[in-house]
């Protein structure tokens, strides 16, 4: 193949990419595994099988087809549903919006609130804006600290009119895992739909929709080393939950999301979530092992703050605050390793994160954190060399502010009366 | 953001970074911005019986571009007299780093300092005479 990145090892992609920062942004996305490359490849070039699944008059439409359903059973394997119960979509985004907008616009009449949290993804809680716009009520719990929602505020919250309750498997900012089993017992008690965005768990946390009482369930390929524009949404069918479509021209996936399938796409989706229903078990230990090192080494830093709880977490995930020194000139000081920040300073808003707004941390606190998301091709190396990197450059950076400063001489910050800025 | 070479330079090797003895006579401290803000600089200045500064340090809290324009600053100060020192405005600081339109008030904060070092100062000398 005229394409050798596909055949090469772990190893040897870090030796050809080592001059690149070192990734540790795996929450945002993934590389696409070169396997689930190599299978997409043969779904596009004209000797390939390129055709349209809507076909139904010759091979190149039938091969198609076949192609999607297999894929279709690889996504319901991983969360043990029944193919027939999943839709495909752009993406999660596209997901979390049909499922919200098309359960409340289908269910109406049967009430008009609905519950999610502050720490949902912005896809959710734009979609319910949008429902607040229409003339919807949405009631958005605080989690606690620990970033996880506390069952008997969730229960407290629930009307007599709730229509829907969206909250997400596992946060991607912190990667606290919330539980959705319990919360599930809760609303189908009630007879009240359950939509949980598991862009963020898919692969990550075991899913067993047998037994977990969603309703609505958001699936993305790209968290999972699928390619980008392609996710899924789980429609549940018995009990029957029923969604108005968003988008209209055709009537595929049984009406709820027109559009030619882009079978590559959709093959890709299937072999990744193929492959993390082999692997997961062995790749989480694998990552636990590394993320552990990580806080290990990192744990001798003075005053750095945990965010999210330790416990009720995926290993792929640590986000950390580094108290007294700025969130931009420490995303700056990172440059050799690619990370996310809290801080969205150097976009055009100035405010800092809102998950950790949310789980109370202070302005400062959530604009100086670093979320470090590990992965698939991450080695020990890359978190040795992390380790050092983070070391040196809180040291400098601390040398530089006055805040620390005063925190070594015994003033605390926090308490000095600062002349409104 | 993207930085000019010379608030990247700064950045990277900020100049005179450190602490005079706040209680010395000769010393003025200016501490102005707030942590919430983003941005908190300290800077000072060690002034000899002419009026002349002999010495300037800095530390900062803040962005890439705070740091740049304090450290830049504290090379500006260094031989300066006070009365020339108080002249010095933010735009000639922006100009010297390049700064992009949304930092302009680093320099602002810069200017801020010092006007607080050397009227820090000034309140010292009158206190001690």
């Amino acid at each position: 193949m005229g394409y050798p990145v596909m055949n090469m090892t772990a190893t040897e992609m870090n030796q050809t990419f080592r001059k690149r920062p070192i990734y540790l942004d795996y929450a945002a996305t993934t590389p696409v595994d070169p396997r689930v490359a190599r299978k997409m490849m043969a779904y596009l070039t004209p000797d390939t099988e390129f055709g349209n699944p809507s076909s139904r008059s010759h091979l190149y439409g039938w091969h198609a087809e076949e192609a999607v359903e297999a894929a279709r059973q690889q996504v319901a394997a991983l969360i043990n549903a029944d193919p027939k119960e999943i839709v495909w979509t752009s993406g999660a985004t596209e997901s979390d919006n049909l499922a919200i907008k098309g359960a409340a616009h289908f269910y109406h009449n049967k009430g008009k609130h609905l519950i999610t949290c502050k720490t949902e993804h912005m896809a959710v809680l734009d979609s319910c804006r949008q429902l607040e716009q229409e003339g919807f009520e949405v009631t958005y719990l605080t989690p606690e600290p620990s970033g996880l929602i506390d069952l008997n505020k969730l229960a407290a919250a629930l009307r007599e009119d709730t229509l829907l309750v969206s909250i997400m498997h596992v946060n991607n900012e912190i990667g606290v895992i919330q539980d959705i089993e319990a919360i599930g017992e809760l609303t189908r008690a009630r007879g009240i739909i359950f939509h949980v965005d598991a862009a963020q768990s898919a692969g990550k946390v075991p899913i067993d929709l047998g037994r977990m009482k969603v309703d609505l369930m958001s699936l993305s390929a790209h968290k999972i080393y699928g390619p980008k524009g392609i996710g899924a949404l789980y429609v549940r069918r018995q009990p029957r939950v029923r969604i108005e479509a968003q988008i209209h021209g055709g009537g595929h996936e049984r009406g709820m999301r027109s559009g030619t399938l882009p079978v590559h796409q959709i093959v890709g989706m299937g072999e990744a979530f193929r492959i993390a229903k082999e692997e997961m078990r062995e790749e989480n230990e694998h990552i636990r092992q590394l993320r552990d090192r990580l806080l290990a080494g990192l744990q001798d830093i003075e005053e750095i703050y945990l965010n999210g709880d330790l416990e009720q977490r995926v290993p792929h995930n640590l986000n950390i605050s580094f108290n007294y020194v700025e969130g931009e000139s420490l995303i700056m000081a990172l440059k050799d390793i690619a990370v996310s920040s809290g801080s969205a300073c150097t976009s055009a808003s100035l405010e800092p994160s809102y998950v950790l707004r949310a789980i109370g941390r202070s302005e400062e606190l959530a604009h100086s954190s670093i979320r470090f998301s590990l992965g698939r091709y991450t080695t020990e190396q890359d978190i040795d060399y992390t380790i050092d990197l983070i070391h040196k450059k809180i040291r400098k950076l601390r040398e530089l502010s006055p805040l620390w400063e005063m925190h070594q001489q015994g003033v605390d910050p926090a308490k000095v009366e600062w002349a409104a800025h | 953001m993207t930085y000019s070479d010379k608030v990247l330079d700064h950045y990277e090797n900020p100049r005179n970074v450190g602490s005079f003895d706040q209680n010395d006579p000769g010393v003025g401290t200016g501490l102005v911005g707030a942590p919430a803000g983003g941005d908190v600089i300290k800077l000072q200045i060690r002034v000899n019986e002419d009026d002349v500064i002999v010495d300037a340090c800095f530390k900062t809290y803040g962005c890439a571009s705070a740091i740049a324009a304090s450290s830049l600053v504290t090379e500006m100060l260094k031989g300066k007299a006070l009365a020339e020192a108080q002249q010095i405005k933010n735009t000639l600081i922006a100009e010297e780093l390049a700064l992009p339109p949304a930092k302009i008030g680093c320099s602002v904060l810069a200017e801020d300092a010092i006007k607080a070092a050397i009227a820090d100062y000034r309140n010292h000398k009158h206190e001690i005479r």
